[in-house]
């Protein structure tokens, strides 16, 4: 009699993608509706928006080029969502749709769709929407606590370009940005739930605030004003910890993560963005196969000298 | 035994089966770099043109004299009289063009299309042919480079040949006018183009299979 055993792993505790990208929906759920509070109907419209049109784009790329259709998995949907909660509630409807249609088929999609990427979908897709119509992203408005869709908040700059606002204010989402990133409350709240289930590990966001603060401070910058500011608090929760785009090992997330928050202060303090979250973390996310061979997850299981 | 070339097939050769551009993916700087506008792509292309006909022709009247050894250079001598030429005509005749192209014009010289040729056809084959390889091959880069350069302003400036196209209402998606948009539109045409190659060669290989 022959036995057959199969590869490791051999434990499977039922956390599949489709569950974890569920888990993620959830947490940016306070986001979003913080976000549909300050900002009114028309958030809500961007995010059904973002929602759908990824969800299409998918299912459609995947449909065209005869390949099993994944849409099942959520992540298009968590995709969708974090480029709604990355554009100005003011922005026009359509910035939201073609962001989501770059960031499916060019970025995930081109690439071999979910852990194929090389950068982080919504990011890249925000990337590419700042670069392409700088004005429509960066129109940022106060909060309006409506149920308006049309325009009609004045639009005002933001923290990091020069508008005075209290800690508070900042950390309760009384600013202006994007629809996702006003709230520190509501990302907060998302992060414990993600922290619970164990979806992510502490270590990126931490780490990130952490080394950002450490150099805001030797550069003489309102640490606190930094980071309750911008998107940053968004990025480190929601964005760098992609499992696709950082890296797979503890030691690595670390080095991704300072590198993250040392990034975001020296674009914010010397770069021409007065944002530099975006940059910061897509930038981390090209080092990420880099700090993966250099970290420990270069060797296959089985294989190569042990370190 | 080898088929002899005729003049006809060379110059197909250059223009589909080995587009410089979308089959060999030679002279990928000036393809991303200068293909900001149609206008610019047309350009670029015919300037290169002109050079690689003339290059290619000179060179396969000299290719029993250049010793093999010093051979590269020589090329480069012969190359390099030609772009001169080309960058005083179009320095004389179209100086806006001659201002968008700017640096990419004396670069024809190190562009690898050109080299190319000389060394893997021009030097073999006898100046006619190798000056209809020239034409194919640079009409073969034209259009594809002026492909990439009509969708690059056309989304990227909402104008195709500088003439307004999307109306007043669109904004345009500037990415594509700039560098990273460079490599979008190259790549993403590039592939399209392997896509029609390759079903193109799929039913050409059908049909000999069928005959046979």
């Amino acid at each position: 009699m022959s036995l057959h055993v199969s590869n490791a792993p051999y434990v499977f505790s039922g956390n599949t993608t489709r569950v974890l990208m569920r888990d993620v929906v959830i947490a940016m759920i306070p986001t979003a509706l913080a976000g549909i509070f300050f900002f009114g109907l028309r958030a809500l419209l961007h995010i059904l928006i973002g929602i759908v049109a990824a969800v299409a784009a998918e299912y459609g790329y995947q449909k065209l080029l005869k390949k099993p259709i994944r849409i099942g998995d959520c992540s298009a949907v968590v995709t969708g969502m974090l480029i709604a909660l990355n554009v100005p509630a003011a922005a026009p409807l359509w910035i939201t749709l073609i962001g989501s249609l770059v960031a499916i088929i060019l970025v995930k999609e081109l690439f071999g769709g979910i852990g194929g990427n090389f950068m982080n979908p919504a990011l890249t897709a925000r990337a590419i929407l700042m670069v392409s119509w700088p004005v429509a992203m960066t129109s940022f408005t106060l909060p309006v606590y409506g149920l308006g869709i049309g325009v009609d908040a004045v639009s005002s700059a933001t923290v990091l370009g020069g508008l005075e606002a209290t800690p508070l204010q900042m950390f309760l989402g009384l600013i202006p940005g994007t629809i996702g990133e006003v709230s520190k409350a509501a990302i907060l709240i998302g992060l414990a739930y993600l922290l619970l289930r164990g979806v992510i590990s502490w270590h990126i966001p931490v780490i990130y605030v952490a080394s950002y603060a450490v150099l805001a401070l030797l550069l003489g910058n309102d640490v606190l004003a930094g980071i309750l500011s911008g998107g940053m608090l968004f990025g480190a929760v929601f964005m760098a910890t992609d499992y696709t785009t950082s890296p797979m090992t503890k030691k690595g997330q670390m080095v991704y993560a300072a590198g993250c928050g040392l990034m975001t202060c020296i674009i914010r303090n010397f770069g021409s963005y007065p944002e530099g979250v975006t940059f910061a973390i897509l930038l981390m996310n090209i080092a990420t196969p880099l700090l993966d061979k250099y970290m420990g997850a270069g060797r296959v299981y089985g294989k190569g000298k042990k370190a | 035994m080898e088929k002899k070339k005729s003049l006809f097939s060379v110059f197909f050769n250059g223009i589909v089966t080995e587009n410089p551009t979308f089959r060999l993916v030679l002279g990928t700087c000036p393809t991303i770099a200068v293909t900001t506008s149609a206008i610019n792509g047309i350009g670029m292309g015919l300037a290169a043109t002109f050079v690689l006909v003339g290059s290619n022709f000179v060179i396969s009247l000299l290719r029993i004299f250049i010793p093999d050894k010093v051979r590269i250079p020589a090329f480069i001598v012969v190359i390099c009289t030609f772009v001169t030429m080309v960058q005083m005509l179009l320095q004389a005749y179209v100086p806006s063009l001659y201002e968008s192209l700017g640096l990419f014009i004396p670069l024809i010289v190190v562009n690898c299309i050109i080299l190319a040729r000389a060394e893997a056809f021009a030097s073999k084959n006898g100046p006619l042919l190798s000056a209809m390889d020239g034409l194919g091959m640079g009409l073969g880069f034209t259009i594809a480079i002026t492909i990439i350069g009509c969708i690059r302003e056309l989304f990227g400036t909402g104008t195709l040949f500088g003439i307004p196209i999307m109306g007043a209402s669109y904004q345009p998606m500037l990415i594509l006018v700039l560098a990273p948009g460079g490599f979008i539109v190259f790549g993403t045409v590039l592939g399209l183009a392997n896509i029609i190659m390759r079903k193109l060669e799929a039913k050409k290989a059908a049909k000999e299979g069928a005959k046979a």
